[in-house]
């Protein structure tokens, strides 16, 4: 019993501790008043001016174009990528994967520096494209990585079957290589669009003008408090929240499925 | 056409952007403009030992440990209690560990400047019991609750799943064997949870090392850490030479421990006492 109660309290110590501050924020986040800690009133007041702030509004999609481009073109430079290191010899496709663990490996801080000195170094203007640049750069690991182990685990000369069957290389890859690497893919691609999302390092480090939210969110919460980031923050709370929820439910339906 | 062909565009993507980034950041650390002309120099790297820049690296460098130790303190005993038979509502309760790592890490640290600020609730209760003249946010026990908070996930979720695939017939065994639980946990549970250890110290410690937001905005430029330090060149010291060569000093220390760390997971098979 003691130990039971020791239990829930560590679990509850934590979670407040997670989620205390968030709530805070939502709860403050429908304040009339500009002051934390000072309850004037129910409002929607931040709701409003957070959507009809235009930096903030364009961030948004930059962020959200941004993700969606550098997802997509790395997911299909990634997956030609793996099937290539994988028809590779031995030592070649390790000297390749090694180069490509680099950018997993090292801290976004110095992709962030190497890649905005060969911008300037090249003599490209910092901004829109350089960071997608970027961030299709630091993609790709997770791409190749996530695609690679797929195409390990295929049987081994079931592509030479197919082409012996008389099928062309395309048409083998198409139809027999691709259907079964397909969840790799797809992790990939949900992999590089969530860290593109989340990017604030090497956004920061290859864009000057143009800002994503990560950097727009940085250069406000560096000013000071801004009651429009409590509700952004409640916002991307609830998004993140629900998305999980409906995940979570589907796999769990989809489990129940699988064992019926 | 060759197979391996596919890989073309990739290859050509790596040199231009993983390879040669690189080499010029090694070119900037190797050189110096001096009177508008650029001269190779090993200068930079002896100002990097600079007493003032150790200080800094070695400050860091105990507040990214700290945060670690206190997120492993913290995070064993969690994941232990959530991954145990006897707690039900652990894997939901996990599910409420992780949710906040998918929120933006910025507004997660944003979440406890408005907690601590003079403004916030926490100000607010103080003063309302008769604390006066203190301040809560911009030095080191801040920056090491920011760092703790955003990266507290990253230590359950490692050493829970390590957990969770301990074979029970391994208690058992061990209770059989006339071990009571201390014994049991100290046999059992420890070793084989060893590899999820390492890997939540390397996705703390790593991240918090190498950070330059959290501390900035939590310290707010009062506590400097060594990602600061770097980004300080960059944008304020506008000393390009001088940054590429912190950057090559941290990039060192990031390989030395990728490769410490995973010794370590080489030794795994061998590491039951």
């Amino acid at each position: 019993m003691v130990k039971q109660a020791l239990r829930w309290a560590l679990v509850i110590a934590v979670l407040l501790f997670l989620y205390a501050p968030i709530l805070t924020l939502v709860v403050f986040s429908f304040n009339s008043g500009k002051y934390m800690g000072n309850w004037t009133g129910f409002s929607l007041r931040w709701y409003v001016e957070l959507f009809n702030d235009a930096v903030i509004m364009r961030s948004l999609w930059i962020t959200l174009s941004v993700a969606l481009i550098a997802a997509v073109v790395s997911t299909i430079l990634g997956t030609l990528a793996a099937a290539g290191i994988h028809a590779m010899k031995n030592r070649h496709a390790n000297l390749v994967e090694n180069i490509t663990y680099i950018p997993m490996l090292s801290p976004d801080i110095v992709t962030g520096i190497s890649l905005m000195l060969l911008f300037v170094f090249a003599g490209i203007k910092l901004g829109y494209g350089t960071m997608l640049l970027a961030h299709v750069t630091f993609n790709l690991p997770y791409v190749i990585f996530s695609v690679l182990p797929k195409l390990r685990a295929l049987p081994q000369h079931q592509y030479e079957a197919a082409i012996d069957l008389g099928a062309t290389p395309g048409f083998a890859l198409r139809k027999v290589v691709l259907p079964q690497i397909m969840p790799g893919i797809l992790t990939g691609l949900i992999f590089a669009f969530t860290l593109s999302i989340d990017d604030f390092v090497i956004s920061y480090f290859t864009s000057q003008d143009v800002s994503n939210l990560s950097m727009t969110i940085y250069s406000m919460a560096r000013r000071g408090l801004s009651p429009k980031l409590n509700a952004l923050s409640s916002i991307m709370f609830l998004t993140v929240l629900t998305l999980l929820i409906v995940i979570n439910v589907r796999s769990a339906r989809q489990g129940k499925k699988e064992t019926v | 056409m060759k197979r391996s062909a596919y890989a073309y565009p990739y290859l050509l993507w790596m040199a231009l952007f993983i390879v040669v980034p690189l080499a010029i950041v090694l070119f900037y650390a190797l050189t110096d403009t001096v009177d508008g002309r650029l001269i190779f120099t090993l200068e930079n790297f002896s100002a990097a030992f600079d007493p003032a820049y150790v200080k800094v690296f070695l400050r860091s460098l105990w507040m990214a440990a700290l945060a670690t130790v206190i997120c492993l303190a913290i995070g064993y005993p969690l994941a232990l209690v959530l991954s145990s038979r006897h707690f039900k509502a652990g894997k939901l309760l996990l599910m409420l560990v992780v949710i906040p790592m998918w929120m933006n890490f910025l507004l997660r640290t944003y979440a406890w400047i408005n907690l601590l600020s003079d403004n916030g609730i926490i100000m607010k209760a103080l003063q309302f019991f008769g604390v006066e003249n203190l301040s809560l946010l911009y030095n080191q026990t801040a920056v090491i609750v920011g760092l703790v908070y955003n990266f507290l996930p990253f230590m359950v979720l490692p050493i829970y799943t390590s957990l969770i695939k301990i074979e029970p017939n391994l208690y058992e065994a061990a209770g059989d064997l006339g071990a009571n639980s201390f014994m049991s946990f100290l046999k059992v549970t420890l070793p084989l949870s060893v590899p999820g250890i390492v890997s939540g110290i390397t996705m703390t410690f790593m991240p918090a090392i190498t950070s330059f937001a959290v501390s900035r905005l939590m310290g707010g430029g009062l506590v400097t850490m060594y990602g600061e330090l770097i980004e300080n060149q960059f944008y304020f010291m506008r000393d390009w030479h001088f940054g590429a060569t912190l950057s090559i000093v941290m990039m060192v220390l990031v390989l030395i421990s990728a490769v410490l760390t995973r010794n370590n997971k080489n030794k795994e098979g061998g590491m039951l006492w």
